[in-house]
């Protein structure tokens, strides 16, 4: 009998605001050690917190769009514990009464059906600082620049029954902080981090098994592996008898392996209490209304709209939607082009893709606006250019060479629309090739593609294909 | 209820207290007489009762999203000696 995973996920969304969560510190990535540690970050007596409103609005804001129960009073507790990057002894959370409850997130599972993934809650935190550990050295260094920096902990409900839909729930999450615009999603500098807890069970069986919690996940990939080798390692250990230990377990990516944690193989007592510093926090129905009217239109919702009002394919406005920034560069350029959104489509998932991909770049880094590449797009539909030419035009844009039409007058690409231009070259070609011509008359019709290319070959590719087609046809089928 | 010997050293553990091996007995009994104390709180009905986070009753005040904080990092690592290169030096700890 089969074992069946059972995965749910904490993840850390680092909020995106100018200031701390408790302090007026700047939370800019990647600043000298420790200038970004005020008094209040360093835990030093005697200092209050006083708590970010744009860290609660961001809360609330992740909290309506996926469709929480938002607690219009919530309250922050201690968390206790000890660690030298937690000067305090403690770290600000929410315990009993966290500011987003009650959610759902929607994702495909493997067979393209629709899933509905709980999520049971999200809480406003602050982030502790770092450790690092030199090997040569005899102490560890501790910078707390990002101490106090503001997290939201999203806490799903146990869902999900493989990697794979673990996966596909991050990066629904992934997708909708930064189309929220509450987390810039950047995974390598850790604004977005996740814990996984694996279990699994005998297929069919109700009760869940004992689950370890995997920390240090930082990209997509390596969630994925992490999960697959402790599904693995859990039924290794089941069939030879033995039983999962509840335990964290951290995955090395150079090993592609879990270990346990040493630090954490006591049970965690954190003795969470209200925190005395702060106050309840206290949303009016009015902010509330607010945040849900400004809410920008949601990546469910733009993949419906663009099947529906732009006629795009199911899967064409599933990958243009699927993060922000490629569906704000489509939808900018298919403003442009009325009527050829198919054509948009096709050219930000094929050349665009392509070429960002090749450059390490995401949309909103691309060389070529969108309405630089509108400008190229349109001498397409005006039939000025070909498709093909258009490709040779586009790495031209990239390497700004300038606009697509200057760069079409400067190199001649202009599609020969003269037809008696064109039939000198057709008749060049058909005299040129009489063994083929004379086979095309005794029936392969199947040599018209050869003759069709013979002629965009002649004209450097300017010709337009249809019409060579169709004075080729002609010309070939004229008695000789 | 009654804390046990394993129980106040658990406590102890969590709270990073040493424990002087003397009066461990005496310590067990006073946290016994705190615990029971609560016990004689929680007879008390309280179903109608909401919690208390706070024993003011007011809203916590929020602040703009602005840095006002400037570097103050040589300022305050003066009070350490155990710095380097603007880190906090604590004893080794590793993962």
């Amino acid at each position: 009998m089969s074992w069946e995973a059972v995965i749910g996920l904490e993840v850390h969304v680092q909020l995106a605001t100018n200031s701390k969560i408790f302090s007026g510190s700047a939370t800019a990535y990647g600043a000298p050690p420790n200038t970004q540690a005020s008094l209040i970050d360093l835990g030093s007596p005697g200092v209050l917190p006083v708590l970010n409103r744009q860290a609660v609005l961001m809360a609330v804001r992740f909290g309506l769009a996926i469709d929480a129960v938002i607690n219009q009073r919530s309250v922050f507790a201690r968390k206790n514990y000890f660690y030298p990057d937690l000067p305090k002894g403690y770290q600000i959370s929410q315990y009993e009464i966290p500011i987003v409850g009650a959610g759902h997130l929607q994702i495909n599972d493997a067979d393209g059906n629709a899933r509905e993934i709980r999520i049971t809650r999200a809480h406003l935190e602050e982030d502790a600082g770092k450790s690092i550990h030199d090997e040569r050295e005899a102490s560890s260094g501790i910078d707390l620049n990002r101490a106090g920096t503001p997290l939201l902990e999203v806490v799903t409900e146990p869902d999900m029954r493989s990697a794979g839909e673990a996966v596909a729930v991050l990066r629904k999450l992934h997708s909708l902080v930064r189309y929220l615009d509450v987390c810039d999603g950047n995974m390598q500098e850790g604004s977005f981090r996740c814990d996984a807890n694996v279990s699994i069970r005998r297929q069919g069986a109700e009760a869940y098994g004992t689950r370890a919690e995997i920390k240090n996940l930082n990209s997509f990939r390596f969630i994925e592996k992490a999960i697959n080798f402790e599904i693995e390692r859990q039924s290794e250990v089941l069939e030879s008898g033995g039983s999962v230990v509840q335990e964290t377990r951290l995955y090395d990516a150079a090993r592609d392996e879990t270990r346990p944690m040493r630090s954490k193989e006591e049970a965690n007592d954190y003795r969470y209490f209200p925190d005395p510093d702060l106050l309840p926090v206290v949303i009016d129905d009015a902010t509330i209304a607010d945040i849900r009217a400004a809410l920008p239109e949601l990546p469910d919702a733009k993949m419906q709209r663009l099947q529906s009002s732009l006629g795009l394919s199911a899967y064409d406005a599933q990958v243009l939607t699927s993060n922000k920034a490629t569906a704000y560069y489509f939808e900018a350029l298919a403003a442009q082009l009325p009527g050829h959104e198919k054509l948009a489509a096709n050219w930000v998932l094929g050349e665009l893709t392509a070429m960002l991909n090749k450059h390490d770049l995401d949309e909103e880094h691309s060389r070529v606006s969108p309405a630089q590449l509108a400008g190229l797009l349109q001498r397409i539909v005006d039939q000025t250019i070909s498709g093909k030419i258009a490709k040779d035009v586009f790495e031209a844009m990239w390497d700004g060479e300038g606009n697509a039409d200057e760069i079409i007058a400067a190199k001649g690409l202009q599609q020969i629309t003269d037809t008696s231009a064109l039939e000198g070259v057709i008749d060049e070609v058909v005299e040129g090739n009489p063994k083929q011509l004379e086979q095309y008359r005794q029936g392969k019709q199947q040599l018209l593609g050869y003759f069709v290319g013979q002629v965009m070959k002649a004209t450097a590719g300017k010709a337009n294909p249809a019409e060579v087609n169709r004075l080729l046809k002609i010309r070939l089928d004229a008695s000789p | 209820m009654t804390i046990s010997r394993s129980e106040l050293e658990q406590l102890a553990t969590l709270a990073r207290l040493q424990l002087p091996t003397t009066s461990c007995d005496e310590l067990s009994q006073q946290l016994t007489n705190i615990i029971d104390f609560f016990d004689q709180l929680n007879a008390v009905d309280t179903a109608t009762v909401e919690p208390m986070a706070h024993p003011l009753d007011m809203v916590q005040r929020l602040r703009e999203d602005v840095v006002t904080e400037s570097d103050q990092r040589d300022k305050l690592q003066r009070s350490t000696t155990f710095t380097k290169d603007g880190l906090y030096l604590v004893p080794k700890v590793i993962e």
